[in-house]
């Protein structure tokens, strides 16, 4: 009497990585730029970063084709504000949006898994965590998708505040320099893609300040 | 004559084969401050003058970014223009979802003309009481439209709608045939010539008027207070008249104010309707 299953799923998992880190004035956001479907690789030269407002930039990883929907909708919706507001939508808002956005679809979700990076409202850097059905939470870096198993320690050992009991309270923001947190992501992304099939061939860095958007790209192992 | 006893709702046809709820939808937008629009190959100028109700009231905004391709200027019923706008905004956000292309803007006013004429034959509707000057770049250049109350839209090389607008339109009838080659800041000069014949003798400041610009690489933008009161000073203190300042005067006098009915059949007799043109 077991239940017969689905053959046809309407899911696929297209790899990849990505991470963000939240600094005091201004925010790293990174992804492998591998698009894979089962053990073959579909291209090295794919971008899962998109930018959904001035201050605000998307990386997701996990089914490519949802993602892309996603960001189509969040972009709608970022010009229907901006129409009834007069302004770009801040990353604090942003980030509620794109929460309810996914929570819309609770029960066909977007395969995605997010990250999103920008400056908030005082100009400080900050770092939103998603999971496929929205949940969501400000932390002060972030890694998703094949390789966050691999990043996400290795982050931990050099962001993280030694313990939450610890007074005086530490802000979730890090005290890194930029160019020190540029060669953070590097160092991550390079160690991901030694053990990671689906990260590697290459990395598209944007790091987000005052003085506007940079662009980064980094070669990695492309086996 | 028979006006009364025909205008009671829209679907009432009159024995003349007039639609009396339309006409008047069509005098509200006279009654309204006026809007003009005038363009070139390369850009659209939409331009209006700001009527604010009190000294004590902001005035009301009468154009409109519609994406960054398209703009409006709307003229009459500012509460229905404003509506309009939206369902614009809307249409062409759902257009560059699917298509992730800008809307043809002569698509935009055929769905804005269709959406004009169901509440010319429905009887529980009312026509929309605003004109909109629809000012839009796409692949096949520059467009200016108007889009009437009746469902019906013209493409023009420059226009103007609302109260006192033949002071505006008489002005450009002289100068439109050099609009196709006029450079961008030529156009908004034009413009405000325009709009200060419309004045008849109020000082034209930027206070009073509202100017906006959509080009060839230009996306659509109102330009501020600071800019527009800068090319103000420019051709007044340049003592730049517009030329022939003779017939101007003439036709201002004979204009009236902005009560005085326009030839087109706003009296109760049978003129041609004003949708037939």
């Amino acid at each position: 009497m077991t239940k017969e299953h689905a053959n046809w799923s309407p899911y696929d998992n297209n790899g990849g990585t990505c991470v963000a880190i939240a600094g005091a004035d201004y925010c790293v956001i990174a992804a492998d730029t591998r698009m894979s479907t089962g053990y073959s690789i579909l291209t090295r030269d794919y971008s899962k970063i998109c930018k959904l407002a001035d201050k605000s930039f998307m990386a997701s990883s996990g089914f490519q084709a949802d993602v892309k929907a996603l960001q189509k909708v969040l972009s709608s919706r970022h010009l229907i504000y901006q129409h009834q507001h007069n302004k770009q939508m801040s990353c604090p808002a942003m980030a509620q949006l794109l929460s309810n956005t996914l929570y819309y679809k609770r029960f066909f979700p977007y395969y995605a898994f997010n990250v999103l990076g920008g400056l908030d409202s005082e100009g400080k850097g900050c770092v939103f965590t998603y999971d496929a059905v929205g949940s969501y939470e400000r932390v002060g870096y972030s890694a998703q998708g094949s390789g966050a198993t691999l990043i996400t320690p290795f982050l931990d050992n050099q962001l993280k505040s030694p313990s939450p009991l610890l007074l005086p309270a530490k802000d979730a923001v890090t005290p890194l320099s930029e160019a020190e947190a540029v060669d953070l992501v590097k160092t991550c992304f390079a160690s991901a893609t030694e053990r990671d099939i689906y990260t590697g061939d290459s990395v598209e860095i944007i790091i987000l300040n005052a003085n506007g958007v940079r662009h980064e790209s980094e070669q990695l192992r492309k086996d | 004559m028979f006006r009364n006893q025909y205008d009671t709702d829209v679907t009432t046809w009159s024995p003349a084969g007039r639609l009396f709820q339309v006409e008047y939808a069509m005098e509200a937008v006279k009654q309204g401050s006026v809007a003009i629009g005038l363009r070139s190959k390369t850009h659209i100028v939409l331009a209006c003058v700001n009527k604010a109700n009190s000294e004590l009231s902001s005035h009301q905004r009468k154009i409109f970014k519609v994406d960054d391709h398209i703009g409006v200027a709307i003229a009459g019923l500012t509460a229905d223009g404003r509506v309009l706008s939206r369902y614009m905004r809307s249409e062409c956000i759902n257009y560059g979802y699917t298509y992730e292309s800008p809307l043809p803007v002569g698509r935009l006013v055929v769905q804005l003309a269709d959406k004009a004429q169901v509440c010319t034959q429905r009887s529980w509707k009312r026509p929309y009481g605003v004109g909109l000057l629809v000012a839009g770049l796409d692949e096949s250049g520059a467009h200016l439209y108007y889009n009437c109350p009746s469902g019906n839209y013209f493409e023009y090389q420059a226009f103007a709608i609302g109260s006192r607008s033949q002071a505006a339109k008489t002005y450009l009838e002289r100068k439109f045939e050099k609009f196709t080659e006029s450079s961008r800041d030529d156009l908004v000069k034009d413009a405000l010539f325009a709009i200060r014949e419309t004045l008849q003798g109020e000082k034209l400041t930027s206070h009073v008027c509202t100017v906006a610009v959509v080009g060839v690489g230009e996306a659509f933008n109102i330009l501020d207070q600071e800019t527009v009161q800068t090319l103000i000073n420019e051709f007044e203190i340049s003592g730049e008249e517009a030329p022939i300042n003779e017939s101007n005067v003439e036709q201002s006098g004979g204009d009236g104010d902005g009560a005085a009915p326009d030839q087109r059949g706003a009296a109760a007799e049978e003129g041609a309707a004003p949708m037939d043109i």
